[in-house]
């Protein structure tokens, strides 16, 4: 992959004294990006993205392959550490603790604990084949909150039913179809009730028929109010249930804005032609 | 294509399975053989099988077997605990570590076992007081490392490196979407190994340990060089005394047999266990028995 120049210089980690977002409050929004930069041995994969989702705000990210869309995804709950810049989330630096003007990274423990405020949904679902549908949901809940059983138990009930799976509680993930499997993470993801969501191409590794069915479980969630940023080439999930829809190329933010106009009347030759291509 | 009564209606056929006549005829050839050679087997009486009758429930024959039955379990245990641990090392981030279990691995699969056994039983000549470089430390080296202990050490640290590698080629063959998503979860990398990885890498590690324990019954008879009365030698020293040597071969042979076929019953329900969540569970003797008969059952017309 050749570094495409951007108009951005490549930025210094970013000033731990620069002016704080107010942080944690209800207005106060739920995802700041500040110029993250990533590289994987000498490729540059994030050149500085920024980015801000407010609380209730669902935001699409598209674009190429290689892009760097499920690279920022996973430096948001911290399954990438960041070579430089910040993100906070719901008032919290991701994987840090800042005293004074360092940045302390956080115990292993202190992230993981962070890390279940974040559910995240997988391209290949990833769910616990050993387990039960009941046990995959609620197994970190348990562990990672020592929660009582029987009460995340009803909570799971509640769950499955939403996505439409109440009666499959006692099958084993192998039994069920892609689609159903792909329902179960996102029950699973809910199940701790986080305050953020990330998709990363949740309906890709899917048959067309079955689609239909996680896109609706989705977009029932954006509607009761849950934050969600969502990697998909679903163009029609896209302009129903985003508020905004980015453009990543080559390890930024091209272009961003409400998904009619960045979809139907995109301002930069290089969400042009990508948008031709996927059509 | 032969042609279809067209005009019989669907629900009114029944489903012939196919016959398998060449299936009978070679179960039935092997039978025979295996008939004429038992035949000739226990008609021999150069096989000495009163004496085999008398010995099989001999008392010494049974301390020895107990004694052999408890150098597997000791060796194992420290073999796949240690292997564990191994396995765990080498996955390791630190190249020390890491690399400091390969070198273990190196050394003992490098070696003979019985030079290894031999090794430790002579320990004593190369360390005569252990102090294990602590002060006030000071251990007997021939009262500590006793033929026994230095056959548990001996075969337990060897089998360790063989552990090692199985139970590396388990955690490796879990898909690492398993552990993004344990990680994604909130869970830590010791619960995600423990309640997520190792449980999936099972499945992997439980059949080579399976044959891994049988080998170690066996190789235990290599503690008779050092005079452990494990079940080959009490054999051995009833025979120098009788000189039945064949006979009491088969004993401790009949003892051994019977030891791994209860192994590998215990292996197959512990294989079972392992495979929840897959699509088909192994069957069970006699689920297979019941198919087989259902099957190759003389034609039981279907219900209509
Ligand atoms: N763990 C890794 N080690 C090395 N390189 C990586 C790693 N993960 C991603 N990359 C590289 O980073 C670049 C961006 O990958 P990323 O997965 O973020 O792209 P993407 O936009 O999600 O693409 P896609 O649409 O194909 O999923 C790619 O060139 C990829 O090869
Ligand atoms: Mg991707």
């Amino acid at each position: 992959m050749t570094a495409v120049p951007t108009d951005r210089p490549a930025d210094r980690p970013a000033d731990p004294t620069a002016a704080q977002p107010t942080v944690g409050s209800a207005k106060s929004p739920m995802v700041i990006a500040e110029r993250v930069h990533k590289k994987f041995g000498l490729n540059e994969v994030l050149k500085g993205v920024d980015l801000t989702i407010d609380r209730g705000e669902v935001v699409v990210m598209i674009g190429p392959s290689g892009s760097g869309k499920s690279t920022f995804l996973r430096c948001i709950n911290h399954l990438e550490r960041v070579d430089a810049g910040r993100i906070w989330v719901d008032g919290q630096v991701v994987g840090y603790e800042q005293r004074g003007h360092h940045l302390h990274e956080l115990s292993e423990r202190a992230i993981a604990r962070q890390r279940a405020h974040i559910g995240m949904v997988f391209q290949h679902f990833n769910l616990f084949p050993h387990m039960t549908v009941l046990d995959n949901l609620i197994e970190a809940p348990r562990r990672v909150f020592g929660a009582d059983r029987e009460e995340v138990t009803a909570r799971a009930e509640v769950l499955l039913g939403k996505v439409g799976l109440r009666d499959k509680i006692k099958a084993y993930p192998r039994h069920l179809s892609g689609g159903q499997q792909q329902r179960v993470a996102i029950a699973r993801a809910l199940c701790l009730q986080p305050s953020l969501m990330l998709f990363d191409e949740p309906t890709s590794a899917l048959d067309p028929e079955l689609v239909g069915d996680v896109l609706a479980v989705m977009k029932d969630l954006a509607a009761s109010g849950m934050t969600m940023a969502v990697v998909t080439h679903e163009m029609g999930f896209a302009r129903d249930v985003a508020d905004r829809v980015v453009f990543f190329d080559s390890g930024v933010i091209v272009e961003s804005g409400p998904p009619d106009q960045v979809i139907l009347d995109p301002q930069h030759e290089r969400t042009r032609v990508f948008l031709r291509a996927v059509r | 294509m032969s042609a279809v009564p067209v005009l019989t209606p669907a629900e009114e056929l029944t489903v012939v399975p196919k016959r398998h006549p060449g299936r009978w005829l070679a179960a039935a050839v092997i039978l025979i053989i295996v008939v004429r050679m038992a035949i000739s087997v226990l008609g021999n009486e150069r096989f000495g099988w009163d004496t085999v009758n008398t010995y099989l429930r001999d008392v010494s024959i049974g301390s020895g077997l107990m004694m052999t039955l408890g150098l597997t379990v000791a060796c194992m245990v420290v073999g796949v605990v240690l292997g564990a641990l191994l396995a765990v090392m080498r996955l390791s981030a630190n190249p020390v570590v890491s690399g400091a279990a390969w070198a273990y691995v190196a050394a003992f699969r490098g070696t003979p076992v019985l030079v290894q056994l031999l090794f430790w039983y002579n320990l004593a000549a190369l360390y005569p007081v252990i102090t294990l470089g602590l002060p006030g430390v000071a251990l007997d080296a021939n009262q500590l490392i006793s033929p026994t202990v230095a056959a548990i050490l001996g075969l337990g640290l060897n089998e360790a490196a063989y552990m090692s590698e199985i139970v590396r080629a388990g955690i490796l063959s879990v898909d690492h979407g398993q552990q993004e998503a344990a990680s994604a979860l909130g869970l830590t990398r010791m619960e995600t190994m423990r309640r997520i990885i190792l449980p999936q890498a099972m499945r992997v590690i439980v059949p080579p340990t399976g044959n891994e324990t049988i080998g170690m019954l066996k190789t235990t008879s290599l503690v008779s060089v050092m005079a452990v009365h494990d079940l080959l030698y009490s054999a051995q020293i009833i025979s120098a005394r009788n000189y039945q040597i064949i006979p009491m071969l088969i004993v401790a042979s009949i003892w051994y047999l019977v030891v791994t076929t209860i192994l590998t019953i215990g292996q197959f329900y512990l294989e079972r266990r392992f495979a929840r969540g897959e699509r088909t569970l192994p069957e069970t003797p006699i689920q297979r028995l019941r198919r087989l008969l259902r099957t190759h059952a003389p034609s039981v017309r279907g219900t209509s």
